[in-house]
């Protein structure tokens, strides 16, 4: 579990690099003209997140509240607002996943996406499945089987953090991976 | 309930409504409403006790009273501040009311049948001392506060020319406690004025969307239930349910025709939200959206002819409106923000209730549709789940509150306020105002 936490840290921080939206590119072309190490750029770079309003921070935060205890959940894939675009830092949960399926053709994974609280009721549930379709259909260009992937959203209505700032709704826009 | 009880509490509750603070706890799931905002020159009314031989099972000019009160059009006058307690036209000292300011009265008297009660009711012109209207009829005991609210609206429609909404009722989800797995949904309905509280449905299960058939005899919804999300419609006298849209994908929103035939409602079974309609009778899905985008929260014109819906093809979500008959989406939001959302005709169809969103948070807002106008009627960041009164001058809707979410009110001229709480820590969401009673 730990050594997974460490690759995914080293992943984040190369990934930062290479991978990511388009708004941490443009930073990131600008801090590594004056120079950064890896690690000074990964913290700049989630600073900057941050204060925008993106979950750079919430990727470590989340790994760290999924090891300590979340229920009935083996992995989260975090969102930006109103986004339903998997970002690259995930993609070692998603092949995870994708590996158990394969070592188990009768296991099957469940989806369930989610969202902040902000705006209508069911336009979030909508987003939440759209979220959830998206994972599925990140696993299934890896080679995972339809049949073995169920999806389901549940929108705003089970949160994993009832407060009502930005950090609690970045904790909020995720899907829940279970198997 | 003992009458004492009853009557005791409605006078509590009546005059805390006039003191501005919230009325004791009658009941367990009593909803206690408290106009925060009222119109600029409301029309002083006197409703005078009805006189009765005996107590009854409710004070029926209170409930007269509280409703006209209510709408914030009206200046009911105290019982305390009443020069005496007349039954007739005739019996009116017209000086003594006169020189208090009141312009019109109601009087009347509740006598025992054979079958329940015989009421009659005067509503009279103070400066003209003449009756305007005079009613007589017959109730049961059961139907005593009902028949008050008839003659809430009667008055209302007298004297303001705007059929009234009092003698309906309302339905909304209630959600208590927290954390995963411990949440209980209830399904409610109750008279307009919060009273007479009854669940339709307690589930651990999220419930979504309810919507009153135009009969007002059943109410659809969705329900997480299970792992998958379904449509139920059930019938509110006799609590029987049958699932109507189920299966792959998740089903909801629904929103009953005009006619009562059909029920619009959103469906992923063909890979994304798409809208449908379901035809009740022969359980057929017309599909009416063919978009890889979110197509839901589909809502019927008050003509049945076309289904108003939020879409976010166009990048955000915004309004689009389409007819049975020519199924190409026409976006009707335009220059109103990245965020428009859960559409609702009024009556007369000619405006429509949307939760509006941007940087300010969310926010109910009526656009009218003949000139574009639009107006922001909610007065707090998070609003949503906009009702129409039958009568389209009022909008319900839900409201993050102090403790969580709360349901208000708001007149569409933006006029007057209203906050209704619902004691015990419960949160109050997804208000369905329920059709005029037939």
């Amino acid at each position: 579990m730990y050594k997974r936490v460490l690759q995914v840290l080293v992943l984040v921080a190369a990934g930062s690099l290479v991978f990511g939206c388009a708004k941490r590119t443009k930073e990131e072309a600008s801090s590594t003209e004056q120079g950064l190490t890896p690690e000074e750029l990964a913290a700049q770079t989630q600073g900057t997140a941050e204060s925008q309003g993106l979950e750079g921070g919430a990727v470590n935060e989340g790994m760290g509240t999924d090891l300590t205890g979340a229920v009935g959940t083996d992995r989260i894939i975090y969102f930006d607002y109103d986004s339903s675009e998997v970002r690259e830092e995930f993609r070692p949960i998603i092949e995870a996943a994708v590996s158990h399926l394969a070592a188990n053709p009768g296991a099957v994974v469940s989806l369930e996406g989610h969202t902040d609280e902000r705006g209508s009721r069911e336009y979030n549930l909508a987003l939440g499945e759209r979220r959830a379709q998206a994972v599925q259909r990140q696993m299934v260009l890896l080679g995972a089987s339809g049949t073995q992937i169920r999806t389901m959203s549940y929108g705003e209505e089970r949160p994993r953090d009832p407060g009502h700032d930005e950090a609690a709704y970045g904790q909020n826009r995720r899907v829940e991976v279970a198997y | 309930m003992q009458p004492q009880r009853t009557a005791m509490s409605l006078l509590l509750c009546a005059l805390a409504l006039l003191l501005g603070t919230t009325p004791p706890l009658r009941a367990q799931e009593e909803i206690s409403i408290d106009i925060t905002q009222g119109a600029d020159n409301p029309l002083p009314i006197a409703v005078v006790p009805f006189r009765s031989p005996g107590p009854l099972p409710e004070d029926v000019a209170a409930v007269i009273s509280a409703d006209l009160r209510r709408s914030g059009r009206f200046d009911t006058m105290t019982t305390d501040r009443m020069p005496g307690q007349p039954a007739a036209l005739q019996e009116i000292d017209f000086p003594a009311w006169k020189s208090l300011g009141t312009e019109n009265m109601v009087v009347g008297t509740v006598t025992p049948s054979a079958n329940g009660y015989n009421v009659e009711f005067t509503l009279v012109d103070v400066f003209k001392g003449q009756k305007l209207y005079a009613y007589r009829g017959s109730t049961s005991a059961a139907n005593l506060r009902y028949t008050a609210h008839q003659i809430a609206d009667i008055v209302y429609e007298q004297l303001t020319g705007e059929k009234g909404a009092f003698a309906t009722r309302i339905a909304y989800v209630t959600v208590r406690g927290s954390g995963a797995g411990r949440k209980v949904y209830t399904l409610q309905v109750s008279d307009s004025d919060g009273y007479n509280p009854r669940t339709l449905l307690e589930s651990p299960a999220e419930i979504f969307s309810p919507a009153w058939s135009p009969d007002g005899r059943q109410i659809a919804y969705a329900s997480l239930e299970g792992r998958t999300s379904a449509v139920y419609v059930q019938d509110i006298a006799t609590g029987q349910r049958r699932a109507v849209a189920k299966g792959q994908g998740i089903n909801s929103a629904p929103d009953f025709s005009p006619d009562g035939t059909k029920l619009a409602l959103r469906r992923s079974v063909d890979g994304n939200p798409e809208i449908y309609v379901l035809y009740l009778d022969s359980g057929l899905f017309q599909r009416l959206t063919n978009d890889p985008a979110i197509d839901t929260e589909p809502t019927w014109s008050p003509d049945g002819q076309r289904i108003a819906f939020t879409s976010d093809r166009a990048g955000g979500p915004q309004i689009y409106e389409v007819s049975l008959f020519n199924p190409t989406p026409k976006r009707i939001t335009f220059n109103l923000g990245p965020y428009n959302a859960r559409p609702r005709y009024s009556a007369d169809g000619k405006h429509l209730a949307v939760v509006n969103g941007g940087s300010g948070g969310y926010r109910i807002g009526v656009l009218n549709l003949r000139d574009g106008g639009f107006r922001v009627l909610s007065d707090s960041s998070q609003a949503e789940s906009p009702s129409f009164a039958p009568n389209g001058t009022m909008l319900l809707y839900s409201t993050a509150g102090g403790g969580g979410t709360e349901l208000a009110a708001v007149s569409v001229d933006g006029r007057v306020r209203q906050r209704i709480d619902l004691p015990g820590g419960a949160q109050v969401r997804e208000p369905a105002w329920g059709p005029f009673r037939r």
